[in-house]
């Protein structure tokens, strides 16, 4: 049996996606920029997906932006936003448990182009402090960055209340999210949010990997980081992926459909996954285990097994998941999150991520519980000293 | 400069008396061999005791030459300009021609070294040498004749066609591998044993690797790794049958029964007796590992004796005077140094203890050893017939 339990790292694509990815490379393959008809071909196609993710997110085609994925789609939302504001502050806030796409983006703003940067805390169950924000916010700050649901442990962050601290605080400071765990999950809203921008991944949510957008709003002063044929007014220089945006429009609309339904589902199989794993001493599971975290994540940390001896066991059964932390024996990089949200030591190396899709049965979730009772006793009789 | 040839220098075949064919054949089989990915083609051949390259039209010189430089056994690359054999008119535009397009700056001391292999030529080597070097002279005044030590040795040999060669890139050296039997080289995925592996290949030796992984304690990333850097020796070594073990349940075994600081030289001494047993069954004449004095506890003189004493075949240990630093460089060189650095868990620390020992008594670990009795001849056979062997090559 296989069991693909890594739907955060990336998902199988939409066959209908696969589909349009293939005539729009083989047969409409056009340059949007072409004056001819095989370009306003092209063209209608990024306007088609435009309008789709626009519908879904109830914003304006005109505020989606195509870029190359999550990371692009968060530099330029920092960096071109940190730029451009730059005469009204050189603060800018995120939280400690961000994605490296953001952490290691703020980290270059303050290290090569002078910027202040605050990083907020999280409470144990990974949720950033609201209190801490508002300490934060001042006259110099410009942007706020807080990821929608965070990877690790899926812990759905207080977007909305944040954004609303940052813009009675005051109305002009930027506020950008990082929705790649969240898009297709949550019906997200920008404008009644008080979102400016928002990062969304093709590839999380059963589309092509190498394509993604941000929405910016379009009161947003914002800069390009790319230069070149001054595509998309300039935003985002370089010829469209024009594949992957057709591509990428299917996949949110087909994600969209029934979503509710497909989460109840997704609900239903990670309590009953939780409630499986907690018959196996000492495991644990990291952060809420209710609405408070994403339907699809579950991190359970198993005291005792380094996470990729656990990982790679599964894998041998078939079931295929990710290690809560990259870690190595030479090179210990044990993972900011589970240390940011306090988790003990014994599970700091010792924890795995599960994670669902709207293809997931209770079969598979059976046959991993089976699985992992099987494994982990064998595996706890040989420790390293 | 077109070139239309290579001519090889060898150096330490020359000496090998009566068996001296056989290493040139070994020698025009590796040339072959590291040819095959080169971008044209490529005739190998020998021809009066040398051994030749002739290239057809359009091949890539750059690729051919880094091709050549892999090959064991070739001191140095003579790149040739081949023309039809002319009158002495000819050959002197020729030269001239060769000399104007190889040192158009001029000013450089040569001489004519001429050969004249195909003796119906009407002329001697000297009158050609006189007649060459005067149309030299004539042609650029500003180089000048030094017979003793010039700047330039400008050969030019008469065959079925005329040779022209004045420039040598340096070869590895050693010898062609395959003139010197096989043997079983230990492989892990560390800086170390790909390194002895080409040390030892460059002495003409044919190599087996064996591998030992440890799922799911070691990855299949790790693996892949190890297959990686038995790529790269395969770039010099020519292709290498690679062993690929599955240790867990040995190991296992061990750390249930053994005192948990002598796991690492029990471990080790477990390996040898399972390579050993693939070397010969092979035919392999030794062992190779990458160990080095003192450089981990498992690398003492007392560990080393520890592990040796259970085979039985010699066990060659190319780096065992060599510093880290200068088994690095090596690394750098044959370009197995990235991939060795690659951060995968290898079987050897998964399990191991805090305070190894370091001075292991031979006795005391083969009394150890007599707690795996009752199943660890199972365990080996286990492991000797489910191991994957793979012969992997450069490039293909």
């Amino acid at each position: 049996m296989e069991v693909y339990l890594d739907n955060s790292a990336t998902t199988m694509c939409y066959p209908e996606v696969g589909e349009v990815v293939y005539k729009v490379m083989c047969q409409d393959y056009g340059n949007p920029s072409s004056m001819h008809r095989k370009g306003v071909q092209a063209e209608h196609y990024i306007r088609e997906s435009k309008e789709k993710i626009a519908k879904l997110l109830k914003v304006s085609p005109k505020e989606i932006f195509f870029t190359s994925g999550g990371t692009e789609s968060d530099n330029l939302a920092l960096i071109g936003c940190a730029r451009a504001n730059k005469r009204n502050g050189n603060h800018l806030i995120t939280s400690s448990i961000e994605h490296p796409a953001i952490l290691n983006t703020m980290r270059y703003l303050e290290e090569e182009e002078g910027f202040r940067v605050t990083y907020l805390p999280v409470d144990a169950k990974g949720k950033v402090k609201l209190e801490a924000l508002k300490d934060a916010l001042c006259p110099e700050t410009i942007l706020v960055s807080i990821m929608y649901v965070n990877n690790e442990v899926g812990t759905v962050q207080p977007v909305q209340e944040a954004a609303s601290i940052v813009k009675q605080y005051k109305p002009s400071i930027l506020f950008h999210t990082d929705a790649v765990q969240g898009f297709g999950k949550y019906r997200i809203y920008p404008k009644r949010a008080d979102i400016d921008l928002l990062t969304a991944s093709g590839h999380k949510i059963h589309g092509p990997k190498g394509i993604g957008f941000l929405y910016i709003g379009s009161q947003v002063k914002i800069r390009p980081i790319v230069f070149g044929g001054e595509q998309q007014k300039n935003i985002r220089s370089g010829t469209e992926n024009v594949p992957g945006i057709a591509g990428l429009g299917l996949a949110s609309e087909m994600i969209y459909r029934d979503m509710e339904m497909k989460s109840a589902l997704m609900r239903e199989l990670k309590s009953r996954f939780i409630e499986g794993v907690s018959k196996i001493e000492d495991t644990t599971v990291h952060g809420f285990t209710d609405e408070g975290s994403a339907p699809h994540i579950i991190s359970v940390g198993v005291a005792g097994i380094r996470s990729e001896v656990l990982l790679h066991a599964l894998e041998d059964k078939g079931i295929y998941v990710s290690s809560g932390s990259a870690c190595s024996s030479n090179h210990p990089a044990v993972s900011g999150v589970l240390k940011g949200i306090g988790a003990a030591r014994e599970y700091l190396d010792a924890t795995l991520r599960f994670s669902m899709s709207e293809f997931t049965t209770k079969e598979e979730i059976d046959y991993t519980l089976e699985t992992l009772y099987n494994c982990i006793p064998m595996l706890r009789r040989y420790t390293r000293h | 400069m077109k070139f239309h040839s290579f001519l090889i220098k060898y150096g330490e075949i020359g000496i090998k008396g009566k068996n001296r064919y056989m290493f040139e054949d070994a020698l025009v089989r590796q040339i072959r061999f590291a040819l095959k990915d080169a971008d044209g083609e490529f005739l190998v051949h020998k021809c009066h005791g040398r051994v030749y390259v002739d290239c057809e039209d359009g091949y890539d010189y750059e690729e051919a030459v880094e091709s050549l430089q892999k090959v064991f056994g070739i001191v140095g690359i003579c790149p040739v300009v081949r023309r039809p054999v002319g009158e002495i008119e000819e050959l002197k535009k020729d030269v001239v021609a060769y000399v104007g397009q190889m040192y158009p700056e001029g000013d450089r001391t040569f001489k004519v070294a001429a050969r004249r292999a195909n003796k119906r030529y009407p002329m001697n080597s000297m009158e050609i040498n006189c007649e060459l070097g005067e149309a030299v002279l004539d042609a650029y005044p500003e180089m000048k004749v030094d017979v003793h030590h010039p700047d330039v040795r400008l050969n030019v040999e008469i065959r079925e066609e005329v040779y022209i060669y004045s420039e040598i890139i340096p070869g590895p050296g050693g010898m062609p591998v395959g003139t010197n039997g096989s043997a079983m080289l230990l492989l892990s995925g560390g800086i170390d044993s790909p390194v002895a592996g080409y040390m030892i290949a460059k002495r003409g030796v044919e190599i087996e690797a064996v591998y030992f992984h440890a799922p799911p304690y070691t990855s299949e990333r790790a693996k892949e790794k190890v297959i990686d850097l038995a790529k790269l020796v395969s770039a010099y070594a020519g292709p290498v049958k690679l062993h690929i073990v599955n240790f867990t349940d040995i190991q296992l075994y061990i750390y249930e029964k053994c005192p948990h600081d002598e796991l690492t030289i029990i471990m080790r001494r477990y390996m040898m007796r399972i390579a050993e047993h693939f070397a010969k069954k092979d035919g392999c004449l030794g062992l190779v590992t990458g160990e080095s004095i003192g450089q981990v506890a498992s690398q003492t003189m007392q560990s080393l004796a520890a592990t040796n004493a259970v085979c039985t075949m010699p066990v060659y240990r190319p780096l065992i005077g060599f510093d880290k630093k200068e088994i690095v460089e090596i690394s750098e060189k044959i370009d197995t140094y990235e991939t060795s650095i690659l951060p995968y868990e290898d079987c050897c620390t998964i399990f191991v203890a805090k305070h190894p020992v370091t001075k292991p008594n031979v006795e005391r670990i083969a009394k150890s050893e007599m707690n795996l009795e009752e199943k660890i001849d199972e365990l080996m056979q286990a492991a000797i017939h489910t191991a994957e062997v793979l012969t992997v090559s450069y490039g293909k």
